[in-house]
């Protein structure tokens, strides 16, 4: 951490985006965390998305658990709605917050150990309920908070600070997203803000359980050899299937790219995801295909980063349970009490 | 890009803004340090060591290190009224503040090294070439006209802007070193003193003549009719005590601030400054421009002079020609008539500062002294040597009016010229200023300086209230900041010279300096030539006066690029750095002058 503030003063030609906010308007407390940590660097990714895509603040929910990863919240946006849950209960709070109002941005901010340990049971009912987030897990395979042991994210054969190897298998969090039915599913790396913002922003448009998972390198405890989470590691494994551009609505497109390297899916609110492939065969809208491309690559020892799935037409919780349409803090008496004959019909029908 | 040579003295010192902006390289960075710490007298002693002068030039220094401060840049669009910190008048306040210290003085010289030296006039120049070569040893005699030493500080500088106790107590540490001065005695000829036996002869004599405006009337109306600079040393001797009511005042520069504003205060009711050329284009600092107005005192502009307007001998007024600014397609000025009937401002005297000249009468023209075709001498821009070799010229003498501090400047340079050619060495050659590069970092997140920035404004000067400071041409007008607004002030500096230095072998390529920097200064990339990195990095970097930090190619084969121009020195790119990549280095700078100890070879000393 800092001892000084973070200088309010800014670049003079800093720009503003379509609500007269600067970037640094998104900004919250100058970070705890060690020096270097790569959770800063998706914090800054995270504002930078939010900038970019004109996020109105106060319009955003930032959820998350315990961690070093769950602090961050407090370190972006800070004049958005937070709350930080009970150690790997975030999921659970924040599907109760989008029932009852369905209309904010729902951020949710775990690690690799509140939501694959502690909060295992409670990220997968998330994912299957197709609850409409950005769920972004900041995973650097280690507990910092409490020097450095092993999470479940860690891959076997890594080797810890003090040189002791991981024994365990790995929780392979895209894969088990992938198969409880997220619709939109990412890897990326904190240390490639190129890759990651873009991916960050694909994820506020989607309408359904998008989810992130982030490498994360902890600075402090599992950035040495031997470790598959360190910026070394990442940066020379790392398998990038696509690089996306997000493309709002109304916006012009500009083709700077041969036909054939790319392809483009709109989504449902009108904006596109423009997708260069790197990877010729990779079909980014095929979830069998990825689950299968991740795992095979994963063996090979490699980190699979990019937009891995993503359903164009996502459904999402509301629309499983046929809700009301509208912020249950929006209805007036009228639709809470609609009256006698309104009960009376219930009740006939029932009868 | 190639990387950053960062060993170059000059890479860092040019991110320095305001030192490297000073003409005699003060470490201003490091003197507002020390007035923040209440350290007045070290402050006092960095500035006399590098200015000769502070307690005068804090007054009325023409202050080129304000606009080049990097505070005024950083402002822009982050607050209403950008500006740099108030370098000048906080060195007002080390003088000010700083007690007694004679005993800090250099002492005269324990023995003579045998060598005379010859200093023509007793302004700042001569001063600054006596001060550097006495305490070596050297016999250093000043000649000067006027009765006291100090030149047109004393005699034309106004004494409600510098008060005489101080030109009395900054020339008295010089002549104190063992200097003689000889004054009451004007040189007449050049070719007596070389008569003279003296080693070296330095030339100080400045640029003396005040350029007169000759039109119709002029003649006639003499008497009412003065040369400004002429004019205000009759103020200072008494000759002039007074002025008559309605008083027009030809020129725009900051000779034309001092003549309006001592007619204000010796009994001008009806005082205008009357220029030729628009408003902002003035020779005139900004500051005495609003000084002037301050009092009173109203600019007019695009008016030509036609002519003195009398009624038998008697001036009435003046005539002027309405003009407005043409600009040809090269961006050359050009006024040309409005084509409006003629002006009439009446008045009862006029002071012309219009400008000014040098004259060398005195120098016989077949002595060994080549002059050019502007009748100047021909003088070395480095050595100041003429081209006879021991006789060297300084200040306004040198290349046409300027400043006091271009003139202490002068005065280093022609002391370090005279020094080598008396011990046998080239003149030409000039040592490089010696460099001490000190890391600030005492713990995690300490360093050795106060990071924090300041959201201040810049402090404005109290003065006394108009009504008193009119009523004598002697009462100081400005007050000078009190110790807490100093304090305050002082902590608007950024620390230039705490530099921010990068190793790339350490770097991980992490991105937390790029995350936490408040300007966007930094930026990793692939590398690119300058024009094409100037556009692409996180923030643009458009202010090409400015350097670019190129690092060597990193891991990843990009580099870390850092526009130095908006850098607020805040550490925080250090403090964040997971492996001291970044490191925050105090880097002084200072110049070599006569005989210093490091006169010998470049010289660095690395404290890591």
């Amino acid at each position: 951490m800092t001892y000084i503030t973070k200088p309010k003063l800014h670049h003079p030609t800093l720009p503003k985006n379509a609500l007269c906010h600067t970037r640094r308007d998104y900004e919250g407390k100058i970070s705890t965390l060690c020096a270097g940590c790569g959770h800063d660097s998706i914090s800054a990714a995270i504002i930078q998305a939010c900038w970019e895509l004109n996020v109105e603040p106060h319009r955003v929910a930032k959820l998350s658990g315990i961690g070093c990863s769950s602090k961050t919240p407090d370190y972006f946006l800070g004049q958005s709605h937070g709350f930080n849950t009970v150690h790997g209960r975030m999921p659970s709070v924040l599907t109760g917050a989008n029932l009852a109002n369905r209309e904010l941005l729902y951020l949710g901010v775990s690690g690799d150990g509140d939501s694959a340990s502690i909060g295992m049971g409670q990220f997968i009912h998330a994912m299957r309920r197709g609850v409409n987030m950005v769920y972004i897990v900041e995973n650097n395979g280690v507990y910092g908070l409490t020097k450095g042991q092993f999470s479940a994210t860690a891959d076997e054969g890594s080797m810890s600070k003090k040189g002791v190897k991981n024994t365990d298998s790995p929780i392979d969090l895209i894969g088990l997203a992938l198969q409880l039915g997220a619709t939109y599913v990412a890897r990326s790396f904190s240390g490639d803000k190129k890759q990651l913002v873009p991916l960050i922003k694909g994820a506020i448009l989607h309408q359904g359980a998008a989810f992130l998972d982030v490498i994360s390198p902890c600075v402090a405890f599992n950035n040495h050899a031997g470790s598959t989470k360190s910026y070394e590691y990442v940066r020379e494994h790392n398998d990038a299937v696509n690089r996306m551009d997000v493309i709002p609505e109304r916006a012009e497109i500009v083709v700077d790219f041969a036909a054939g390297e790319t392809i483009e899916v709109a989504q449902h609110d009108g904006s596109v995801l423009r997708l260069h492939k790197i990877d010729a065969d990779y079909d980014p809208c095929d979830r069998i295909a990825a689950s299968n491309y991740v795992q095979k690559h994963h063996a090979m020892g490699e980190v699979v980063t990019g937009l891995l799935y993503m359903d164009p037409e996502p459904s999402d919780m509301h629309s499983h349970l046929g809700s009301v349409d509208v912020a249950l803090n929006r209805l007036g008496v009228r639709e809470l009490s609609p009256g006698a004959e309104v009960l009376d019909r219930i009740c006939g029908g029932l009868r | 890009m190639q990387p950053t040579d960062i060993r170059d003295p000059n890479y860092f010192h040019k991110v320095v803004d305001c030192q490297w902006a000073c003409p005699a390289h003060t470490p201003v960075p490091e003197y507002i340090r020390l007035i923040a710490a209440g350290r007045y007298a070290d402050a006092y002693m960095v500035n006399w060591k590098s200015n000769v002068f502070p307690g005068i030039l804090g007054r009325t220094c023409d202050r080129p290190c304000e606009p080049a401060c990097r505070r005024g840049r950083v402002e822009e669009n982050n607050g209403e009224n950008p500006e740099p910190v108030a370098i000048c008048r906080l060195k007002r306040v080390a003088a000010d503040n700083k007690g007694d210290v004679q005993a800090r003085m250099p002492k005269p010289a324990a023995a003579r090294n045998g060598k005379r030296i010859a200093c023509i006039g007793a302004g700042p120049a001569s001063l600054t070439v006596a001060r550097d070569l006495a305490p070596l040893g050297y016999d250093v005699t000043v000649f000067e006209a006027d009765p006291k030493g100090g030149g047109f500080m004393r005699t034309q500088v106004p004494r409600f802007r510098l008060p005489e106790s101080v030109i009395d107590e900054e020339v008295g540490y010089i002549l104190d070193l063992g200097v003689t001065l000889k004054s009451k005695q004007r040189i007449e000829s050049m070719r007596a003193m070389l008569g003279q036996g003296f080693d070296a002869i330095f030339v100080g004599t400045g640029a003396p003549r005040g350029r007169a405006l000759e039109l119709p009337g002029s003649v006639e109306a003499a008497a009412s009719i003065h040369i400004g600079i002429d004019w205000l040393a009759s103020v200072y001797f008494g000759h002039i005590t007074k002025v008559g009511k309605r008083v027009i005042v030809l020129g725009g520069g900051n000779t034309a601030m001092d003549c309006c504003r001592s007619a204000r205060r010796l009994g001008g009711e009806d005082v205008k400054v009357i220029v030729r050329s628009g408003f902002e284009e003035m020779k005139a600092s900004p500051w005495e421009k609003e000084d002037a107005a301050h009092e009173g005192i109203p600019i007019l502009n695009y008016l030509v002079p036609k002519a003195y307007v009398h009624e038998n001998g008697a001036l009435v007024g003046m005539n002027f020609e309405k003009v407005r600014a043409e600009y040809d397609e090269r961006g050359r000025r050009k006024l040309v008539p409005a084509g409006e009937p003629e002006q009439f401002f009446a008045c009862d005297e006029v002071l012309v500062a219009v400008g000014q000249e040098n004259a060398f009468p005195w120098i016989e023209r077949d002595i060994g002294i080549a002059f050019n075709e502007w009748d100047m001498p021909v003088v070395d821009a480095v050595t100041h040597q003429s081209s006879l070799p021991n006789v060297l010229f300084g200040g306004d003498a040198a290349f046409g009016p300027k400043n006091i501090i271009w003139a202490v400047a002068h005065g280093h340079e022609a002391a370090l010229s005279i020094d080598r050619l008396l011990s046998g060495l080239n003149p030409a050659e000039r040592p490089a200023p010696a460099v001490e590069v000190i890391s600030q970092k005492m713990g995690i997140h300490e360093w050795s300086y106060d990071n924090d920035i300041s959201r201040d404004d810049r402090f404005k000067v109290p003065v006394l209230p108009l009504e008193k400071a009119l009523t004598s041409i002697n009462l100081e007008a400005e007050l000078g900041f009190d110790a807490a607004t100093a304090w305050k002030e002082a902590q608007r500096c950024l620390n230039c010279d705490v530099q921010t230095v990068f190793t790339d072998s350490a770097c991980i390529e992490c991105d937390a300096c790029v995350d936490i920097c408040p300007m966007d200064c930094i930026s990793f990339t692939g590398n690119a030539d300058e024009a094409d990195l100037r556009q692409t990095l996180t923030a643009p970097a458009l202010n090409l006066t400015q350097s670019l930090y190129v690092s060597g190619p990193l891991k990843t084969q990009r580099v870390m690029v850092k526009d130095e121009d908006v850098c607020l020195h805040c550490g925080l790119c250090a403090e964040r750095c997971p492996t001291g990549a970044w490191d925050m280095r105090k880097v002084l700078m200072e110049m070599t002058h006569a005989n210093s100890p490091c006169a010998k070879a470049s010289h660095k000393r690395e404290v890591a």
